[in-house]
């Protein structure tokens, strides 16, 4: 039965992959069929893992279990409720409270982080000395990073407008950003390429048997 | 008071986070790991709302009979499906309402969740963003195309990176003496990862670290209010 089952399984994937891939082709009712079901399956993907890996374990399981311990987590609850009021639109006002409470907390968090990871942590890192390498390579990257980072952020400086000599920083910036840019550009090219791989590599090997 | 108390709750939340930071001491470090196991659930219950949402206007749309309104019932029935499988068995190791389901687990190859999640779900998603490699190559056209100096280098860079780390460009590039070997495809790829691509993602780090602290202080000190949606 389970190998029947599997059968099945592969089936059921090739048809979808088939589905999406026929996007290639035009608009179709293959195409919007699976799209719509893939939006359903993945909002219930994530509703269930957040029933199981945040709510039960650090909500309902506490409560239920220990209660006299726990009663304080009656208060986050009512506030979820309170979230949940945004869905009528008279009580919409209601779900402000816990809104803001997210947004308060989420704003300091995010501050805090990105101060000490990408500010501190990040000059920090770029402040060294270049000539303390032997390798030349080090030595001109090091240069580098230092131009490209002080020159990057000057690009984003938008209190006055580059011109004359200030403008030449604001150019070496952009400079090394399109040089980041193409670099990411790349890698998505290959990560893509990758999944397209993957997909073919299925179909070829495990539906089709093709590949060995 | 419908805005004003929120933006005091957004307010205290905020500052006893910030102070809790300094002051690792009681009461203050309790009071972050509180708010912050807080927030992870109410979170959750954004998310069951964001759910609600998509049940909502699937709904709409096929009670008003919407272009296109026959695929949403799709919509709904395969998240019925998934949700109900993995409320009733649920997924990996977890147990659901009725256990972990060994009988219809030894049937089917897994749990019905888990093989909806195998068969369906990493397929579609998976092919889904797969076809981007296809019209990644229209955009790499326009992105590639000799215009200015700075797209030149945008082209160079992706090329240098992309063979760079395939085996082809070890073979292209293998003829280059020892004496230059910065100049072979994967050395330049690496250097061009480490330093200039390094620099760059600096820059843009610390400049939006440094929009994210001006932001969150707006929404910290009630300047920025737009979360609370209008002025009603």
């Amino acid at each position: 039965m389970a190998e029947l089952m599997k059968t099945i399984g592969i089936w059921l994937s090739a048809y979808f992959t088939l589905s999406i891939f026929s996007f290639l082709y035009k608009d179709n009712p293959f195409y919007k069929l699976a799209e719509q079901i893939f939006v359903g399956l993945s909002a219930a993907y994530w509703l269930v893992y957040t029933i199981y890996n945040i709510l039960i374990p650090n909500l309902f399981n506490k409560l239920f279990t220990d209660f006299a311990n726990n009663w304080i987590l009656l208060i986050p609850m009512v506030l979820g409720i309170m979230m949940l009021m945004r869905m009528f639109p008279k009580l919409e006002w209601v779900s402000r409270y816990p809104m803001a409470i997210m947004i308060g907390t989420t704003a300091a968090i995010a501050m805090l982080l990105s101060f000490q990871s990408d500010f501190l942590s990040q000059i920090a890192a770029t402040i060294v000395n270049p000539f303390k390498f032997s390798s030349p390579v080090d030595i001109v990257g090091t240069i580098l990073i230092i131009i490209g980072t002080i020159c990057g952020i000057y690009f984003f400086y938008f209190s006055k407008k580059p011109e004359g000599f200030y403008k030449i920083p604001s150019k070496v910036g952009i400079w090394f950003l399109m040089v980041s840019f193409g670099a990411s550009f790349g890698y998505t090219v290959m990560a893509r390429i990758s999944l397209l791989i993957g997909r073919l590599d299925f179909l070829l090997r495990d539906w089709l048997h093709i590949i060995k | 008071m419908k805005s004003k108390i929120p933006q005091f709750l957004a307010f205290i939340s905020g500052v006893v986070i910030l102070v809790a930071a300094f002051i690792p001491h009681t009461p203050f470090g309790m009071f972050e790991e509180t708010l912050t196991n807080w927030f992870m659930i109410i979170s959750s219950f954004a998310i069951l709302l964001g759910q609600s949402s998509l049940i909502q206007s699937n709904l709409a749309k096929i009670s008003q009979k919407a272009p296109d309104w026959k695929y949403h019932i799709a919509t709904l029935v395969s998240f019925g499906a998934m949700l109900i499988f993995g409320l009733l068995w649920g997924m990996e190791n977890t147990p659901g309402i009725l256990g972990q389901g060994e009988k219809i687990a030894e049937n089917l190859g897994a749990k019905p969740f888990d093989y909806l999640f195998e068969y369906a779900f990493m397929p579609l998603s998976s092919t889904m963003f797969s076809l981007l490699a296809f019209y990644i190559a229209s955009a790499a056209y326009r992105a590639f195309i000799f215009k200015t100096f700075e797209s030149n280098l945008l082209l160079i860079t992706a090329v240098i990176v992309m063979l760079g780390r395939t085996s082809f460009a070890t073979v292209l590039t293998s003829w280059i003496p020892d004496s230059l070997h910065f100049l072979r495809l994967p050395e330049l790829t690496d250097f061009i990862m480490q330093y200039p691509n390094t620099a760059a993602q600096r820059a843009i780090l610390i400049s939006a670290a440094l929009g994210v602290v001006g932001a969150s202080l707006r929404i910290i000190l009630g300047i920025e209010r737009s979360y609370l949606g209008g002025d009603k």
